[in-house]
């Protein structure tokens, strides 16, 4: 075996050993904050004219139910930018990780960079303590990263999520949203965020119910999305001809599942078949019955 | 304290300080097989982890001193996960990892008036196990770019002769774990009583190249003891040929401890008693 002398000069970040020997928290976002501030997602003291804000690309409805088992999240695909349409097939529900999801909506350039980070976030704590997080403490990691970007949110570059995930220690799905300066709220049965998140809560008011199954659940959420698109243009229905339907996971206590193009078509096309006879979509009976 | 000591002095008084006490230590066995890299070392806590995940593709394994391991241990995750956010996951490499480490511990060794009292490994699970990297770091930061197998720790020379005698390349995951329980049997220097494996005090992880994202694997519990009595059928298979193939030697019979036999090989048409991946698919892994 023979050995290799190591040069001494690191062209990497600039970061001295110090910065990663120094025992500190096992936060990845502080971690950044005190060693490479320049990587956090926010704009960092820059002034972003409002009409500049405006034009970049936003998005979205997001809802996220639960039901007899776990959570379920689906998002729309499309990003406009103005009026124009800036993408079609853009993904905004993410595995944060093996028992929690997250939705976004808002300024996209600056959503999937709190997407990552929080991802980072959640792995980095997991390695570094050999736990899982409590869904809670997620919850509340994504709260501050969130607060961070208040000062971007105060010049129109608005970032909000929506979190769900499975709780192994109470074995129900939870759903959280927030607000811009990092408030988090607890929500039950069902939430939306988004540009067509009234249309879709108004829908998902008529269609949920409770102890729902998985399959339901999904469906619910389809039906509320459609009904978004239907009525927001910021919001994309199912693109049947290019394929493009909305994303769907579900996490329960096996963990985290997308579904896949194939499944999310099905559910998709039995949504568009039914509306194709009642456009409005299936009708809640008008009293109890 | 004298006035002057001369750095020739300084340096060796500090090595040998630091490999007398990485020797007193326990040892860790790193072993590549067909599915992945495989990692033993004997610890009789539950809690306090000798083995690692630092990345998707990348593990770490120690001896020596725990708190000193463990600085390092965070350090590289950081390092790795600020590599991974800065660029992107797959630029995260265990060379790159094993210079910092390499870095790290050489200037250790020098500016502190205590080198650090560890040796580690880093390793990489490639697509195909030509791709597999192994690197061991010793406490000055020289760095040794390791093949198929590396023992670490106070009886490291006797084991990696051991592991070398039966190590062949695409094992099973079961043999290899029988090849590095013989190994960690070894005697210690001097020595002809073998040591005591107690199934129950060691610490087995794998990194497992069939695995999607995040390839650590650690065996704890049931999936551990189960693990063991393949390993122990597949010990048994390997003594039976090597009896077998070997015809007159010399105090071989049954005996089962392989290490004074003369190297029998586990064959490729051994009883496949497992199928070298893992029962249980779904995630949920955490590192506990």
């Amino acid at each position: 075996m023979h050995e290799e002398r190591i040069a001494l000069s690191d062209s990497k970040a600039g970061l001295t050993a110090a910065a990663y020997l120094t025992p500190m928290t096992s936060s990845f976002s502080d971690f950044l904050r005190d060693s490479a501030p320049e990587l956090l997602p926010g704009v960092r003291g820059l002034n972003v004219p409002a009409e500049m804000a405006r034009e970049l690309p936003h998005g979205t409805t997001i809802v996220a139910t639960d039901f007899r088992g776990g959570v379920v999240m689906a998002g729309d695909r499309r990003m406009t930018a103005g009026n124009m349409i800036a993408k079609r097939d853009m993904e905004k529900v993410f595995r944060s990780d093996e028992f929690s999801c997250i939705g976004i909506s808002g300024v996209a350039g600056i959503a999937l960079e709190v997407v990552r980070l929080f991802q980072m976030e959640l792995e980095h704590y997991e390695k570094l303590e050999g736990r899982l997080l409590s869904l809670e403490g997620k919850a509340n990691r994504l709260a501050t990263i969130v607060r961070s970007n208040l000062g971007g949110a105060m010049q129109g570059l608005v970032v909000v999520p929506l979190f769900a995930g499975y709780d192994t220690e109470e074995g129900t799905g939870r759903i959280f949203s927030y607000d811009v300066t990092g408030g988090r709220y607890e929500e039950q049965r069902f939430h939306s965020i988004g540009s067509g998140s009234v249309f879709a809560r108004g829908s998902l008011k008529k269609l949920y119910a409770d102890g729902m199954d998985e399959q339901d659940a999904i469906t619910a959420c389809m039906q509320a999305l459609y009904d978004a698109a239907d009525d927001d243009s910021a919001t994309g229905g199912p693109d049947m001809s290019r394929r493009i339907y909305p994303i769907v996971v579900t996490v329960t206590d096996d963990g985290y599942r997308r579904l896949t193009d194939a499944e999310t078509g099905e559910y998709a096309e039995s949504v568009v078949a039914g509306r194709t006879s009642a456009p409005d979509g299936p009708a809640a009976s008008l009293r109890e019955a | 304290m004298p006035f002057y000591v001369s750095p020739e002095q300084a340096m060796k008084d500090k090595a040998d300080y630091a490999r007398k006490n990485i020797a007193r230590g326990r040892d860790g066995v790193v072993i590549q097989y067909a599915d992945g890299i495989l990692f033993v070392a004997p610890n009789p806590s539950r809690a306090l982890h000798k083995i690692s995940e630092i990345y998707d593709r990348i593990a770490f394994a120690a001896v020596g001193r725990y708190n000193e391991y463990e600085i390092l241990r965070k350090a590289g995750v950081r390092y790795a996960d600020l590599t991974g956010y800065q660029y992107d996951r797959q630029d995260v490499t265990a060379r790159g990892l094993a210079n910092w480490y390499a870095q790290t511990l050489g200037t250790i060794f020098t500016d502190s008036p205590k080198p650090f009292e560890v040796e580690i490994v880093v390793a990489e699970v490639g697509e195909a196990a030509a791709d597999d990297q192994i690197y061991r770091i010793t406490f000055d930061g020289s760095v040794n770019d390791e093949h198929g197998h590396v023992a670490v720790g106070g009886r490291a020379d006797r084991i990696g002769t051991v592991l070398k005698e039966h190590y062949s390349e695409g094992m099973s995951l079961s043999q290899a774990l029988a090849i590095a329980i013989t190994g960690l049997s070894t005697p210690a220097n001097g020595g002809e009583q073998r040591v005591e494996i107690t199934p129950s005090q060691l610490e087995v992880a794998v990194l497992d190249r069939t695995r999607d994202h995040r390839t650590f694997r650690r065996f704890t519990g049931a999936r551990l003891d189960a693990l063991l009595a393949e390993a122990a059928d597949a010990d048994a298979d390997a003594t039976e040929e090597s009896d077998q193939a070997g015809g007159a030697e010399p105090g071989a019979g049954a005996n089962r401890s392989t290490g004074t036999s003369p190297s029998p090989k586990p064959s490729n048409g051994s009883k496949p008693t497992e199928s070298g991946t893992d029962a249980d698919g779904n995630g949920g892994d955490s590192a506990s």
